[in-house]
């Protein structure tokens, strides 16, 4: 059976075009044209037809907290915000940091509504002392590692994880390994639990200034300096980290940034609540640091831009707010919240979640485009000027930590084809 | 502290005024609270906080219970809302929340009916705190317009500083924070007071001084090269206690450290009201409850926390 995707408007990096597609019963985009012809047609006129989102950055929960989020629920979430593949933080339990967790999760992800792409610990265990066997891993198929939920806090251990990453480009398949950090100096920023400025002083609780991200950012863009490795750098939220990156950047150093939804839509004001739905690691800062971030996704001094979606129970997030874990909902707001907030043109905004970031996580050959005859049919259908309310019950997400719910936003994921299925129809997920 | 005004404060003191001549009476009782049933939720240790609400409970004949929870609850694993809707659960008037973290009562306000007493919540706020001192300087000044009032030592960590600058401000006073920059606050954008490093400077000008203990875990975290050298730059020592005018008031919110934040026999002198302070704690707080679990006099717009 193929399907025809008709009257839509293909954007991808090379452009917008009025054009149908046709993806065969192999999953793979056989051709495009106008007046083609399928056993299945679906009419998207009107609509954005674009290379499916990738997620630099998603907490699946599983292995170890299938109470908080499950790989096919998260998937299932992942599909219904336009994602066909997203990339699994390690800090599962067990952590991620071994061939066989790898493959835990793979075989866990087989028949998901995305594809799981697994990202793998630098250290042991996340503990930041020694290194996890990166080449096995990279052997594995692993493109990043990070230790995520913590930085690496040595100099040397970080140096050394750099320089090592340098000499695998050889073993992986989609072009060797990237090093990728949660930049936040714990000697700085330990007992912290919001941004600290003026709300944390009013508020009275322990605060993470944004010099702890900046000074990690800043030894490690020395180390880059130093050793020539590439690295990504995740979740990028303080002002004086953007311009770092920015300056890196264009003295040439290899690196990419990512960065998140809330922290392009929120600030530490709304801390004031106490709803610890707001607690998330980075924490929200300043306007002015929202606004540099913006910039920074505008400008290209930040390539893509990733959910951080970390689902917590309600008893987890029942808490004082400093004694609640950090991290909230992202994959199901992403898109609108881009479109809604950034002001940007809807061909940036797809260059942010898709081809860009696909590009980092080593997806290129499958995911993020172009969307071209021979490629898989890995799309998403958007319609970038509709309006709706987001809310909590309808998300697939087996956790409801989401500070989003009853917000109106503009742009709206419609469908989303995974290797030719429609996983997501007219806003349903299919399965 | 913040949602009340002068008007709202001069209520309350008025109120605590009546409740403070209960105290004097052979039998300190009233019926005012009979019935009600009151529940002490107190996740960190405090003894005389404690006490205070619960002889201000029994004076206004409330029934009070107590749910002891030890700090290490939190890491047992039961939410802080299953703890109070256990609570609540079992039919309560009002719960007197005393929690490390920041922002507990406004939690616990928001998951159940009963009123919601704030007993001090991580660095955040000491309301009633605050309430007792306003009570206690009301008691030797007419009133606090353009008095100077320096309050002491480590402001960063302190909740009863951040309700006082409030109450204090509120109330027409001019405030000054004397600290080194390592126990202040990382900003303190839109405070009503003035810095001072330097507490010789100020101290002849002083109406008040207003001393904080200074935690001595802080001291751990080295915030401060010794406690000697705090004694000697911001404690209120014999020599700078000499220097205070006449009538100048001196209050500690207790517990206090003697020969740190104020030296030992500096305590004893006539015009450090500390015991006072401790006395109409008790009213205030009588006040509170009475105005939050009784009459229901319309004095604060949310009548369900003093916060």
């Amino acid at each position: 059976m193929s399907l025809v995707l008709t009257n839509g408007t293909v954007v991808d990096q090379s452009g917008p075009r009025q054009l149908d597609i046709e993806i065969n019963d192999q999953g793979v985009v056989a051709s495009l044209g106008t007046g083609l012809r399928g056993d299945v047609e679906l009419d998207v006129a009107g609509l954005v037809v674009a290379p499916g989102f990738v997620d630099l950055h998603t907490h699946l929960r599983e292995p170890g907290n299938e109470e908080a989020e499950t790989i096919e629920t998260a998937t299932r979430g992942a599909a219904l915000g336009g994602f066909t593949a997203v990339v699994a933080m390690p800090n599962t339990t067990p952590a991620v940091d071994s061939p066989a967790v790898v493959q835990q999760v793979r075989d866990l992800a087989r028949g998901a509504l995305c594809e799981v792409a697994v990202a793998a610990a630098i250290t042991v265990d996340r503990a930041g002392q020694t290194l996890a066997p990166m080449a096995e891993l990279v052997r594995h198929g692993v493109r990043l590692f990070t230790d995520d939920g913590r930085g690496v806090q040595d100099d040397k251990v970080m140096r050394t994880a750099l320089e090592y990453s340098t000499g695998l480009n050889h073993l992986g398949a989609n072009g060797g390994p990237i090093v990728a950090q949660h930049c936040d100096l714990e000697s700085l920023s330990a007992g912290g639990v919001m941004h600290e400025g003026a709300w944390s002083s009013v508020l009275g609780m322990p605060g993470q200034s944004a010099e702890a991200e900046e000074l990690m950012i800043m030894r490690d863009i020395a180390l880059v300096r130093l050793t020539g490795a590439r690295m990504h750098f995740q979740h990028v939220s303080a002002a004086g980290s953007v311009a770092m990156i920015s300056a890196a950047k264009e003295a040439g150093l290899d690196i990419t940034a990512e960065a998140t939804p809330h922290h392009f839509t929120l600030t530490d004001a709304e801390c004031a609540s106490f709803d610890s739905v707001y607690r998330v690691h980075p924490p929200l800062r300043t306007d002015a640091d929202v606004a540099a971030v913006k910039q920074g996704l505008a400008d290209g001094t930040i390539d893509a831009i990733a959910t951080d979606h970390a689902p917590h129970t309600n008893h987890e997030k029942d808490r004082a707010f400093g004694d609640a874990p950090p991290g909230m909902l992202g994959l199901e707001t992403a898109f609108a919240l881009a479109v809604t907030e950034l002001g940007l043109p809807i061909d940036k905004i797809l260059a942010l979640l898709s081809w860009q970031p696909a590009a980092i996580a080593g997806l290129a050959d499958r995911h993020g485009g172009p969307i071209a005859a021979g490629r898989p049919a890995n799309l998403v259908v958007v319609d970038p000027g509709e309006s709706w309310t987001i809310s909590r019950q309808a998300m697939a997400s087996r956790s409801t930590n989401t500070p989003y719910d009853g917000r109106s936003v503009t742009g709206r994921v419609r469908h989303t084809i995974l290797n030719g299925e429609i996983v997501v129809r007219d806003t349903l997920a299919q399965r | 502290m913040a949602d009340l005004d002068r008007g709202d404060i001069e209520q309350i003191l008025n109120l605590t005024e009546s409740f403070a001549e209960v105290g004097e009476r052979s039998i300190p009782k009233v019926p005012a609270l009979r019935g009600k049933t009151i529940a002490w939720l107190f996740y960190e240790d405090s003894t005389r906080t404690r006490l205070s609400f619960e002889t201000a409970a029994k004076r206004l004949s409330a029934d009070t219970m107590n749910f002891s929870v030890s700090s290490s609850s939190v890491k047992k694993g039961e939410s802080l809302r299953d703890t109070v809707e256990t609570i609540a659960a079992m039919g309560i008037d009002g719960i007197v929340v005393r929690h490390s973290a920041a922002g507990a009562p406004h939690r616990v306000a928001n998951w159940v009916d009963a009123s919601v007493i704030n007993a001090g919540d991580g660095w955040h706020q000491h309301p009633t705190q605050s309430l007792l001192d306003l009570y206690t300087a009301r008691e030797h000044f007419d009133d606090l317009d353009g008095k100077h009032i320096a309050i002491v030592g480590d402001i960063r960590h302190s909740r009863v500083a951040r309700s006082n600058v409030v109450g204090f401000a509120t109330m027409g006073a001019k405030v000054t924070l004397v600290a080194p920059p390592t126990l202040l606050p990382a900003s303190l954008e839109g405070w009503p007071v003035e810095v001072c490093h330097n507490f010789d400077e100020i101290i002849e000008d002083l109406d008040m001084c207003y001393l904080l203990r200074m935690q001595l875990e802080r001291q751990r975290d080295s915030l401060v090269p010794t406690l000697r050298e705090f004694h000697n730059e911001f404690g209120l020592t014999v020599a700078r206690a000499d220097r205070l005018g006449p009538g100048a008031l001196i209050m500690h919110p207790g517990p206090m450290n003697r020969g740190v934040e104020i030296a030992g026999e500096v305590a004893e002198r006539p015009n450090a009201v500390i015991t006072q302070q401790v006395s109409n704690g008790v009213a205030v707080r009588m006040a509170v409850l009475f105005l939050l679990l009784g009459s229901g006099l319309d004095i604060v717009d949310d009548q369900r926390a003093v916060a």
